[in-house]
């Protein structure tokens, strides 16, 4: 990404152990401050402040659904205007052919369809499931995750990344463990 | 938690300020009823709709808090509960309206009902004797448990009382049905019979959708205030200003679907009594009118506070709640003013300076009035159950 080779072909990333929530908070931050941006943390319950401490990167999700919902929204009126304007105009009660009061429902009902498929299509797009393999299940002690261990993943995509010094930064943050993720 | 929670002196200022206001606008406005009584009333009416409006929608919250908890209101609970206690002021600025009952009613002038039969027909209800007897009614419902709440909750500040808290609630549940009750009488009352010949019954909850787009219009910018001084800055969060930009937005958007939901019965149904409303509301200057609050109340408001960072910004949330403030004045006049040109030969849109000067005036006292109610008590409620909760860091 930054034009230079890493050495390290196998490795996906760095992955640090903790025992508390606190100490994964900690280690979050201090990442943060070290100038590391390719995060991610486990749990094995959602903790809103493991959220803040990574600083929570803004999904794209909401802007796909907005695009879903304006293009239903007007391809759900223009389409109406077509049918009762161009196509086949009638005279309904004195009103006129465009009758865009009577056309706000059906386009409401198209700005919601479109965004929730924007929605769900978007979500499914962007974290990239269903994924059958990732290297993170690759550490023996990962399945603690679901249980009562606490992990941090520097990932090697991370324009900080440096096997030796993110090693050494990771074991300073006082961890159980640090294990080399194999790609 | 046994700190006080003093309102700042500052507040003085602002009712020193709100008091000149006052002396002002009814000064400007008295001179107005000698050169035109007519204008005076009409516009004395829409003012005091609006202010009577926030004092009623500052009741309904206060109630949907009692019922729901939360810390939003917790936070707010006190400076609600000051603008319920302007109640006994507007039901004395009520005493204007009864005076030009004739001014401001087709129905209340003999000679128009005697040469219309619709009129006679509704004048079962639409009389004057009928008219004061609920307006009384209307505000017993609002101040009898307003009354009582408040001074349940100034118990909170002795000693903590379990059973206070749960009786609070016990009185909130009935209040909130019978103030939506009497709040949709009161808007047939007070602006549908402005034109007795025209109907809608999405008018009463169109009236209470309003007051709670004006309560929290109202209450963001004085939580503003407050959150800038001691003792509530340590106590007000971003959380706090994120949740009345919440419920801001979601009553922006009810309101919308009530007048949405109306416009829409009223084009289907197509009946020629009932599409005069919008008939004389999109001719000439009013088409502009409608427009301003189409995209004022609705669009620039709903697309601003679909934001996060807007919303936990309080002074970007309080710039919204403010343009929300004389959106609400536009959509009352928008609703009575029109209704005033009918069968005078002239629908156009005629603002007038009286408009200004009752807005003023009414204001200005019923804002002293406020903040004098808001210097009475401590700022929150000091043994209120959840307040440790409410006020809890991040």
């Amino acid at each position: 990404m930054n034009g230079v080779e890493q050495e390290t072909v196998g490795t996906y990333g760095l992955m640090a152990e903790f025992e508390s929530p606190t100490g994964l908070i900690a280690a979050c931050e201090a990442a943060r401050e070290a100038g590391y941006t390719k995060l991610d943390a486990y749990t094995p319950y959602p903790i809103e402040a493991v959220w803040e401490a990574l600083g929570h990167h803004k999904s794209k999700v909401p802007l796909l659904v907005l695009l879903g919902g304006l293009a239903g929204a007007s391809g759900g009126f223009l389409f109406q205007y077509w049918v009762s304007v161009v196509a086949y105009p009638m005279n309904i009660g004195g009103r006129p052919f465009n009758s865009w009061v009577a056309f706000l429902i059906p386009s409401f009902e198209m700005m919601i369809l479109l965004a929730a498929f924007a929605a769900v299509l978007g979500m499914f797009i962007l974290n990239g499931l269903p994924m059958p393999y990732h290297p993170v299940f690759n550490v023996e002690r990962f399945a603690q995750a679901s249980r009562d261990r606490y992990f941090l993943l520097i990932g090697k995509i991370d324009p900080h990344f440096d096997p030796t010094e993110t090693r050494r930064f990771l074991e300073g943050l006082a961890p159980v463990e640090v294990a080399e993720v194999e790609e | 938690m046994s700190q006080v929670f003093a309102p700042p002196p500052d507040i003085d200022r602002l009712r020193s300020r709100a008091w000149l206001a006052a002396a002002v606008g009814i000064a400007v406005s008295a001179g107005g009823f000698f050169l035109d009584r007519g204008q005076f009333f009409r516009s004395y009416l829409v003012s005091w709709l609006f202010w009577l409006g926030i004092a009623l929608g500052c009741y309904a919250v206060a109630l949907l808090h009692q019922l729901s908890r939360g810390a939003w209101g917790l936070m707010i609970r006190r400076a609600l509960g000051a603008a319920t206690r302007t109640l006994p002021l507007l039901l004395l600025l009520f005493v204007p309206i009864v005076v030009g009952l004739s001014e401001i009613y087709v129905w209340a002038r003999p000679e128009a009902v005697a040469a219309d039969e619709v009129i006679q027909q509704k004048s079962w209800y639409l009389n004057r004797n009928g008219f004061l007897l609920r307006a009384a009614l209307y505000f017993l419902i609002w101040m009898g448990p307003a009354w009582l709440l408040n001074r349940m909750s100034l118990r909170q500040d002795a000693a903590a009382d379990d059973r206070t808290f749960r009786r609070m609630q016990g009185i909130a549940a009935p209040a909130l049905g019978l103030y939506c009750l009497a709040a949709t009488f009161a808007s047939v009352d007070w602006l549908m019979s402005l034109n007795p010949h025209w109907y809608s019954s999405l008018w009463g909850v169109n009236f209470i959708g309003g007051h709670a787009v004006s309560a929290f219009a109202f209450i963001i910018p004085v939580a503003l205030f407050l959150a800038g001084r001691k003792p509530m800055d340590e106590q007000f969060q971003p959380r706090h200003f994120h949740d009345y930009g919440k419920l801001l937005l979601a009553f922006v958007m009810l309101w919308t679907y009530f007048q949405l939901s109306q416009l829409i019965i009223i084009w289907s149904g197509n009946l020629p009594e009932e599409v005069t409303f919008y008939l004389t509301r999109t001719e000439g200057g009013w088409l502009w009118v409608s427009i301003l609050l189409a995209v004022g109340h609705f669009a620039l408001p709903f697309v601003l506070l679909l934001s996060r960072d807007l919303k936990r910004d309080a002074r970007k949330l309080a710039w919204v709640a403010v343009v929300l403030l004389v959106m609400r004045w536009v959509d009352l006049y928008w609703q009575a003013a029109p209704a005033f040109a009918h069968g005078e030969g002239q629908h156009g849109l005629h603002l007038h300076w009286l408009d200004l000067s009752t807005m003023v005036g009414i204001g200005g006292l019923w804002l002293a009035v406020y903040f004098g109610e808001l210097k009475k008590r401590p700022l929150l409620p000091a043994f209120e159950p959840y307040l440790r909760e409410a006020v809890a860091d991040e």
